[in-house]
């Protein structure tokens, strides 16, 4: 008996979960506005320059493309996976042929698909508003591409592993949603870098959400604002290296923890 | 396995859920074709019992074989072989009935044909419906779509029918009937003796993590003994010989007796009297 195959069902999961997600009205209006409206609150509040021919409101917008895309990743992720233990629909595939690596190949294809989507909508935002440019240079490009790729990646295994926290789905929101929060302020994204009292700029240098936030800056913003960085440079090396490290811990996170179903419950 | 040997085949299982044993050595088989129904109270293992036979739960001891293999060491194979219709899952709302049925018949090797099963189940008039959208009874046509499109040979119904209306309860006894016309093999949890009665080739009451009883219904009811209840305007007596009775009862009234019935215990005064003699609530 031949078993249809894993890449197969994973991609036919990715386009089923695009529809469910696109027909969510709410999550979809939540996930996609929340970033937005904060670029539109705090690129409005500060617009005075900031170094240069740069404006303020165009170094938050860099920053909060970045943790948007954490909100497609980690705290949307979170939240469906927690959704999925919950209604019941991790018991009922895994009491089908479905291989597991099929389901994660699916919510793959959804997170990147959502979060490339994301990028784009924040991007013409900034764009349009803020007069924020496109990178120019391959170098700057790639950064754009690399930091996108490795942030999702990473934010999305610690979506999963912070989905096997929290007990419900209503409960799962506060695992996602309050660090998320928390630290978009110590992490240079609510709060200009430089603004940071120390301790919290230090604080916040311990998680990966400062780091892609500083990735994207660097990707978006001219070299002349590395100065502006706590370390005075981009660091575009250690971005990369905290974000890897923070993959692998959230890897090692999802296959310690990740549950089918809640077994405390009978 | 050959044609004789039971497509689920328990001895001595045992499980327990921090301090509390739910399992105490509990032995069953189930024929191939056959269908047969579990009754029990809540909290006598029934669900712990088709959990772990589905490979959804572990055990604690005992042997368990479902189509010739452990559960414990399923494969998607096996999977492939067993179709599973569970209790409350309210997912898929947003997905069609035709988009959900012809998605999931992507996971098996040799699906039914998605249209014809969404047919089987009556709802090809909501095939284009969203799930949310459904009623009760037709979302749990649904479900059992889903557990039927990978052709199984042996399919789990974990209380299908509770909360429906009387008329839908009939339609989905019409469907299992139909799936076990054609050689499933169906074991049916449920609360309820008349579905049992009307769906069951046999009947096996769980009560305290074992099985107390297991045959037919006419079997179940025959334990009860031969006594039948004599009623009549001027009293009642239990005997197993009531025609000497009525016989009596007769000549002493000098013909016609008022107000007499002659009553046999029905399946649910056995069962009852089954689970309440064991004592089981938890």
């Amino acid at each position: 008996m031949t078993m249809p195959g894993t890449l197969r069902i994973g991609l036919s999961r990715g386009r089923f979960e695009m529809v469910e997600f696109f027909r969510d009205k709410g999550a979809v209006i939540f996930t996609f506005s929340f970033p937005a409206l904060l670029m539109l609150m705090l690129g409005g509040i500060y617009d005075e320059p900031s170094g240069g021919d740069v404006k303020l409101s165009q170094v938050f917008a860099a920053s909060i493309a970045a943790s948007a895309v954490v909100s497609t990743s980690f705290v949307n992720l979170g939240g469906r996976i927690a959704a999925d233990r919950d209604d019941g629909s991790l018991k009922r595939l895994r009491g089908t042929p479905m291989p597991v690596a099929a389901y994660f190949i699916g919510k793959t294809v959804q997170v990147l698909l959502i979060s490339l989507a994301e990028l784009v909508l924040m991007l013409g935002l900034a764009m349009a508003l803020y007069d924020l440019a496109l990178p120019n240079t391959v170098v700057q490009w790639g950064r754009l591409l690399g930091f996108f790729v490795l942030g999702v990646i990473c934010w999305s295994l610690l979506g999963i592993a912070a989905s096997s926290l929290s007990r419900s789905a209503k409960t799962s929101a506060v695992a996602t949603l309050v660090p998320y929060t928390l630290l978009g302020f110590v992490s240079g994204v609510y709060i200009v870098p430089m603004g940071l009292p120390p301790v919290m700029e230090q604080i916040g240098a311990l998680f990966p959400l400062k780091w892609l936030a500083q990735g994207f800056r660097s990707a978006l913003l001219p070299d002349s604002m590395a100065a502006y960085e706590a370390a005075g440079t981009w660091e575009s090396g250690r971005v990369a290296l905290v974000l890897g490290l923070w993959a692998v811990a959230g890897l090692v996170l999802c296959l310690t923890t990740f549950r089918w179903r809640d077994e405390r419950t009978r | 396995m050959s044609e004789t040997d039971p497509v689920v085949r328990v001895r001595g299982l045992t499980k327990s859920y921090g301090r509390g044993k739910v399992l105490r050595g509990l032995d069953l088989d189930v024929h191939k074709g056959e269908t047969l129904a579990v009754l029990g109270p809540n909290g006598a293992g029934k669900t712990t019992t088709v959990e772990i036979l589905e490979a959804h739960r572990g055990r604690d001891g005992g042997q368990v074989e479902v189509l010739g293999t452990d559960p414990a060491s399923a494969d998607r194979a096996w999977r492939a072989r067993i179709g599973i219709v569970t209790q409350h899952a309210s997912d898929l709302t947003d997905m069609t009935v035709a988009e959900t049925v012809g998605h999931f018949a992507g996971y098996y090797p040799h699906p039914r044909d998605p249209g014809d099963v969404i047919e089987s189940v009556g709802l090809t008039a909501q095939r284009k419906q969203r799930i949310g959208r459904l009623s009760g009874g037709q979302r749990r046509r649904v479900d059992v779509a889903l557990g039927i499109i990978g052709r199984p040979e042996l399919l789990f119904l974990d209380e299908p029918t509770t909360g429906f209306d009387p008329e839908a309860r009939r339609q989905f006894w019409d469907l299992v009937r139909g799936l076990a016309a054609e050689g499933t093999t169906i074991l049916l949890t449920t609360h309820y003796l008349d579905e049992a009665e009307a769906l069951a080739d046999r009947v096996a009451v769980i009560a305290d993590g074992k099985v107390a009883a297991i045959g037919t219904t006419a079997e179940l009811r025959a334990s009860a003994g031969d006594e039948v209840d004599v009623a009549w305007a001027g009293g009642h007596e239990r005997t197993e010989r009531p025609t000497a009775l009525i016989s009596r009862l007769s000549d002493e009234h000098g013909g016609e007796v008022p107000g007499l019935t002659v009553t046999r215990p029905s399946l649910e005064d056995v069962y009852l009297s089954m689970i309440g003699a064991k004592g089981t609530t938890s």
